[in-house]
């Protein structure tokens, strides 16, 4: 491969690692906060690439009502997984919680068959967003760096509202203490709903820009929860930094597998994983092992 | 009568159903019967990581499909049903063991999540090893050879009757083994893991060796039941590596009763009879599948062991001051 | 006597917070002591530290002249040391009988067998039931844990850390949330099982009737260093000890 081709796959596994960014970014959230790994989180991806393709892709709406439409009905799917059930599980004992989350995967996986049909569907590239330009020497499409650019602005975004703003302090408090952060009068309740349902967009975003150039189909969500786990190993549980460091492993490396080893691609990612739980089990920026 | 009388008596019946279930019933009840079975032998090794020793697998459908591959590569070579099984089994066991390495080192969560991630890499394993696994094909045209060792002449097993019969007495032999585990030493430890991990280390016992054991003994049994399975079926294929199937022995467990020894066997028939009927009325199964998660999750956490449990408390009289519930 | 424990420079930090900040201790055999201090002043954290439910920043601890420093806490069961939880830490669904089977198998290595059931495990179930008779649980042998009251939960909390038959035993609290009686029993205990067995037991307390009627030895901690340590007139006389710690108590 020469330097030029090199350089050009790398931009390709950046775009890929920012949908996964944005799958881990919510996932990680969530943990850190609630202390809840969730299952579903993928399907919520795939629910907003859904929802975002039918708004767009059927039924004519502009890209970003599209985008905003997928957004709020995740979130509300979101909010209802978290008030309607995960809560009534606080205080029991975590496998419980992993299992209500495992069976949302189950229900939203049909379900999505059950309103879409179980033919996957490739919605179009708004025209705007179109075309391509020449990057290293062959036409990159100008939506890949659209993505780029998403990934990077959440990225910024996540931070400034975790380390500058008096909402993120009080998640920050609320995910180091929560007791804690009770007694000084936080509502946890609605720290936790709003992280959740925060955390529900994340994958709804990734999902809805995901869609012109990924297929949207069932299955989808547990495939992206694998991702989002195996990126959760190497970048360490509940850390974004980790995430954001992971999902560009997995992403760049998994571009330049599918173009080096094609039948390994996928292997290659587990392997991967499993070197990183011999090596440093807790993840590159975890905490404890 | 005391608990454990009503519980060899249940026993005893339910064998002898077992034992006379082909001599009065159809082609289609005895596949059932097997099907149940061998669901009830994937879940009993669930139930040993999950409701004894307290580690949640999402990915036991990866050692099924070991088994049951192997052992229909073996059956593909060899005429002999014996060395499928023990081939089967004990590729599953040997997986279970590096898997479990990496994974049990870990908390509760976190092994959870690595127990999905296995899985679904020994499914994507199945899917693209075309030379090895067939495929999105799978492997087809698996003979049921004869029970006996390769190069000695054993019984044909041509009849599904027969082959019935095979797969009860494995089954009641799995039973028999799982049942004294459970009430040995190496029992009490697991359950003593699964209550206090810090407490255990304090008495001197090497925790991680012993969930890796009781991992690998899943393992196990998932191997075991996935390597009955394609002299039944007579194909294997992907699916039953993915993390749906490894759904089935979860929700057997749970609708059963996490904490009963018999609640994985109880599970099994119930998720039968339950798909069964659901299937007639839409193709939707998966949906139905995670809808009763939930409400077992969110209610009845005991399943329907826990329900039975206090019907038979009050049916039979503790000894004084015994505990009640089967353990 | 011979020397049992011996800690070298042992620190801890938590960030800035200096939990254990360079202790020296030599613990010898036989001898009842007594870790008193102030709430933050170190006690759990040392004692995480030479149980081996932490791992130190610096120093070095030797249990018999062997190095543990680093060892994994079930090796330092087996080579002696126990410990007790302040936090209530036993098997709450397991039956009396059974939370001190574990310890007594695991002394006796067996719990790794697989075929044999627990009734015919008879040295070991022997072990467990003289045991039980000795903590005055007898009468709930078949009982599952959880539906004890909290004394007797705590007189079961120690008796799994004695079953083990350590050579040296921490006690974190032995008597907390006790009523005067209740304290009084686990107290008892704690003298005869010294005497009856061949432990040396580290007791942190904070009811100063009890350490003073218990301990050959007292250790106090401020800060994450020791303070002072010595026989119990030494030690209510220190004018530091009482200065910063014993003051009010002493007075009532």
């Amino acid at each position: 491969m020469t330097p030029d081709q090199l350089a050009y796959q790398g931009l390709v596994g950046l775009s890929l690692a920012m949908y996964l960014w944005l799958l881990s970014a919510g996932l990680t959230i969530i943990f850190g906060v609630l202390g809840v790994l969730n299952f579903a989180h993928g399907s919520l991806f795939m629910l907003g690439g859904y929802l975002a393709y039918t708004a767009y892709g059927l039924w004519g709406w502009p890209f970003w009502a599209a985008v905003a439409l997928s957004l709020a009905g995740v979130g509300l799917v979101g909010l209802v997984m978290e008030r309607g059930f995960l809560k009534r599980l606080y205080g029991v004992e975590e496998a419980y919680q992993l299992l209500l989350t495992f069976g949302f995967i189950l229900i939203l996986d049909d379900a999505v068959k059950i309103v879409w049909g179980g033919v996957f569907k490739i919605p179009p590239i708004p025209r705007f967003l179109d075309g391509a330009w020449p990057l290293f020497g062959r036409p990159f499409p100008v939506y890949n760096t659209f993505i780029i650019a998403v990934g990077v602005a959440v990225a910024a975004g996540l931070w400034l509202l975790f380390e500058k703003t008096w909402w993120g302090r009080m998640v920050r408090a609320t995910a180091s203490d929560r007791e804690m952060a009770g007694a000084i009068g936080v509502r946890v309740p609605r720290v936790f709903a709003g992280v959740f349902v925060l955390g529900s967009m994340l994958a709804a975003l990734g999902g809805a820009l995901g869609t012109p150039v990924r297929v949207v189909a069932p299955g989808i969500g547990a495939a992206m929860i694998i991702q989002a786990f195996i990126i959760t190993v190497i970048g360490g549980l509940g850390n974004l930094r980790g995430a954001f460091v992971g999902s560009l492993i997995v992403g760049v490396l998994s571009a330049y597998g599918t173009a080096l080893f094609p039948v390994f691609e996928l292997f290659l990612i587990y392997v991967i994983m499993a070197v990183v739980l011999l090596v440093r089990p807790q993840g590159l920026f975890g905490g404890h092992a | 009568m005391s608990a454990t009388r009503l519980e060899a008596w249940l026993c005893g019946a339910a064998a002898l159903a077992l034992v006379l279930l082909p001599l009065v019933a159809g082609r289609y009840p005895i596949y059932l019967a097997m099907q149940i079975l061998i669901l009830a032998v994937f879940a009993l090794g669930f139930n040993l990581l999950f409701g004894y020793t307290g580690l949640l697998s999402f990915g036991q459908a990866g050692f099924f499909a070991v088994g049951a591959y192997v052992c229909a590569l073996i059956l593909l070579r060899v005429p002999s049903l014996l060395l499928g099984l023990v081939g089967g089994v004990a590729a599953a066991g040997v997986t279970a063991l590096v898997l479990g390495a990496l994974s049990v080192r870990h908390t509760r969560i976190y092994f959870s999540m690595l127990t999905l991630a296995f899985g679904m890499m020994l499914y994507s394993i199945a899917l693209r090893w075309r030379d090895v696994t067939g495929g999105d094909d799978g492997l087809v045209g698996i003979p049921r050879a004869p029970l006996g060792p390769p190069g000695i002449p054993g019984p044909s097993l041509a009849t599904i009757e027969r082959y019935y019969y095979v797969v009860l007495v494995v089954a009641l032999v799995a039973v028999v083994v799982m049942r004294r585990l459970v009430r040995s030493p190496l029992g009490l430890t697991l359950q003593g893991i699964r209550d206090s991990e810090s407490r255990v280390a304090f008495t001197g016992v090497p925790v991680r060796v012993y969930r890796l054991a009781a991992f690998t003994i899943a393992g196990v049994y998932a191997g075991l039941a996935g390597a009955l399975l394609p002299a039944l079926e007579n194909t294997v294929t992907p699916p039953i590596a993915h993390w749906s199937t490894s759904a089935d022995p979860v929700l057997a467990t749970l609708l059963g009763g996490i904490r009963a020894f018999w609640g994985p066997v109880l599970g099994a028939f119930l998720f039968f009879v339950i798909k069964d009927i659901i299937v007639r009325y839409t193709e939707y199964w998966l949906i139905w599948l995670g809808a009763i998660v939930v409400v077992l999750v969110l209610g009845f956490r005991g399943g329907v062991g826990a329900m039975l449990g206090t019907l038979l408390g009050r049916l039979t009289q503790p000894a004084s001051g015994r505990a009640e519930g089967p353990r | 006597m011979p020397e049992l424990l011996r800690v070298e420079g042992l620190a801890k930090h938590f960030g800035a917070l200096r939990a254990v900040d360079g202790v020296d201790l030599v613990l010898p055999e036989g001898r009842r002591t007594a870790l008193i201090g102030p709430n933050g002043a170190g006690k759990t954290t040392l004692i995480n530290l030479v149980t081996g439910g932490l791992p130190p920043d610096a120093g070095r601890v030797f249990l018999r002249g062997a190095e543990i420093t680093r060892l994994p806490v079930h090796r330092r069961v087996r080579l002696g040391l126990t410990r007790s939880f302040q936090i209530m830490n036993i098997f709450p669904r397991a039956t009396t009988l059974e939370n001190l089977l574990i310890p007594v198998l695991a002394r006796l290595r067996r719990t790794h067998r697989p075929w044999a059931g627990l009734g015919t495990e008879r040295a070991a179930v022997a072990e467990a039931e003289a045991l039980l008779v000795e903590l005055g649980l007898a009468g709930f042998r078949d009982l599952p844990a959880a539906a004890l009251s909290h004394g007797d939960q705590r007189l079961l909390e120690l008796g799994i850390a004695v079953a083990s038959q350590p050579a040296l035993c921490f006690l974190d609290e032995p008597s907390a949330g006790l009523n005067p009686i209740e304290r009084g029993t686990v107290m008892e205990l704690i003298r005869r099982l010294s005497e009856s067995r061949r432990t040396t037991f580290v007791i942190v307390e904070h009811d100063m009737d009890v350490v003073f009627s218990l301990a050959d030895w007292i250790v106090v901690m401020n800060r994450g260093r020791v303070l002072a340590e010595g026989p119990p007139a030494e030690i209510r006389a220190h004018p530091e000890v009482r200065e910063t710690y014993l003051g009010e108590e002493l007075e009532a």
